[in-house]
């Protein structure tokens, strides 16, 4: 049978997109097959590791779980949206980097989401606090030291 | 993932209507649903979303009836004060659930309609009555560590996963459901159903019905409460046991306990046989070992989930150590 598409605005790192989609397509597979930004990754693609983590409307989400439909009248914010608008990294990007906090690269553009948000809602006070906000985070290559130092020193900034 | 017709609701008598058409399921946070819908495990013609709807997100801590409405996020719920000091089991049971991201979209009525994690019914091949009845249980003489030992049958070993779920069942806990029809409450020991013959059907919720609410009585016991997890890592993970345990205490001795239990049996599960060795006593770990053991009398275990039995006793111990030590 023809797949039926609906029409669905998503508003990414600022920016309206007017698309048309076939319900069953995720927030995931809309930002990386239709909008061209691949900078959100797929890893389980059903909520285990945490590699396709954005931010709807200020909350670190999974966007393999989220319908793009379902996301139609939220903000949503990317990896891509971070930098300043002259290129300059977001802070937590840049303590990704001093830190040495990952190493293939995969799971770190979910990592930074979720540590920006851990920062942002203040579940910094211990490294076990910053361990456990981040643990729907995970690294194969077992970069959490580095993660949580990274964490630790944009949480001591602010 | 099958086709689907996507509808957005945007009052809850449109849900309602549109929940009572052939084929509709109902989606509020996704977490659970869109993962079920991917691995064909739910298949619904006309989804539902019902995440957007107004007025059923708030949540009162503070009166003689503790309310929750369905749409109330995990991590929203978590981080309430009043809950925290009031009823700190239920507050932890969110707490030391899933991720942060899964908190931060799963509802609390969701939350109560997880389907198990049992592999064999996840996976889409095995042989599993609740995914296909009659077809038998590839968990009876399977991999079975992870099953549960308390409510299971014959035709089904899987668990009921969740904590907030647990942790409700300690508590005078109701559910609130809406349908075109009319509304209905139902005591939360009777939400959730023993497996039995018929182990595909997990709760009372019929076809066009939405959890609208959570209720709770309030009590006492519920600040001398805690919620003890479990796991195999320390944090994001399933319970392999928890235990519930509210207690009312007159010095040192037990007047009243409440004691429940997580990742053992097919449902949330209330262990009355615990809190009868509890109440009239004095708190000892021998007392509170006692309790624990009284918790697993019952239970049936497989080949490789008997470990569980110690487990959970020393857990119920555990909970109930620690709730005693709640002020």
């Amino acid at each position: 049978m023809s797949v039926q598409t609906i029409p669905v605005t998503l508003e990414v790192n600022g920016h309206n997109h007017s698309l048309h989609l076939d319900p069953r397509t995720t927030l995931l597979d809309a930002l990386r097959e239709h909008l061209g930004m691949t900078g959100t990754k797929v890893g389980c693609n059903h909520g285990t590791c945490g590699a396709c983590t954005v931010h709807i409307d200020g909350h670190a989400r999974l966007a393999c779980l989220t319908l793009a439909a379902a996301a139609t009248g939220h903000s949503i914010l990317t990896i891509e949206g971070l930098a300043a608008a002259d290129g300059t990294p977001h802070p937590m990007q840049a303590a990704f980097v001093a830190y040495d906090a990952l190493q293939c690269g995969y799971c770190t553009p979910g990592q930074i989401m979720s540590a920006i948000a851990c920062v942002a809602e203040g579940h910094t006070r211990t490294d076990d606090e910053i361990r456990d906000y981040m643990s729907g985070n995970l690294c194969r290559c077992a970069a959490y030291p580095n993660i949580v130092a990274a964490v630790r020193h944009v949480a001591g900034a602010v | 993932m099958q086709p689907f017709t996507y509808v957005r609701a945007d009052s809850l008598d449109a849900a309602l209507s549109e929940a009572s058409q052939p084929g509709a399921a109902i989606m509020a946070g996704g977490t659970t649903m869109v993962d079920l819908m991917r691995g064909n495990l739910a298949a619904p013609s006309r989804l539902v979303d019902i995440g957007h709807l107004p007025g059923l997100s708030e949540i009162d801590t503070t009166g003689p009836v503790l309310r929750f409405g369905a749409l109330a996020r995990m991590a929203d719920v978590a981080e309430d004060a009043t809950l925290l000091r009031d009823y700190p089991a239920l507050s932890e049971s969110l707490r030391l659930a899933a991720s942060q991201q899964l908190r931060n979209a799963a509802t609390l009525g969701g939350n109560i309609l997880q389907r198990t994690r049992c592999q064999y019914f996840r996976d889409g091949i095995s042989n599993c009555n609740k995914r296909v009845p009659g077809s038998g249980c590839s968990a009876l003489d399977g991999e079975n560590r992870e099953m549960g030992l308390l409510g299971t049958s014959d035709q089904c070993v899987a668990t009921y996963p969740g904590d907030w779920g647990a942790a409700l069942a300690a508590f005078d806990t109701s559910v609130e459901l809406r349908s075109v029809g009319g509304s209905r409450t139902v005591p939360f020991a009777q939400f959730h159903l023993p497996y039995g013959d018929d182990p595909a059907h997990e709760s009372v919720v019929q076809p066009g019905e939405i959890v609208t609410a959570i209720t709770v009585q309030a009590m006492p016991a519920g600040r001398k409460s805690t919620y003890v997890k479990v796991r195999d890592r320390q944090s994001y993970a399933y319970a392999v046991v928890s235990a519930t345990v509210a207690l009312e205490m007159d010095g040192d001795t037990v007047t009243s306990a409440r004691v429940s239990l997580g990742g053992v049996a097919s449902k949330p599960w209330r262990a009355p046989e615990a809190e009868a060795v509890l109440t009239g006593r004095t708190l000892t770990e021998a007392v509170a070992l006692e309790a624990g053991a009284a918790a697993f009398a019952a239970a049936r275990p497989l080949h490789h989930n008997a470990f569980k039995i110690e487990l959970g006793r020393r857990a119920v111990a555990r909970a109930a150590l620690l709730a005693s030590k709640r002020t």
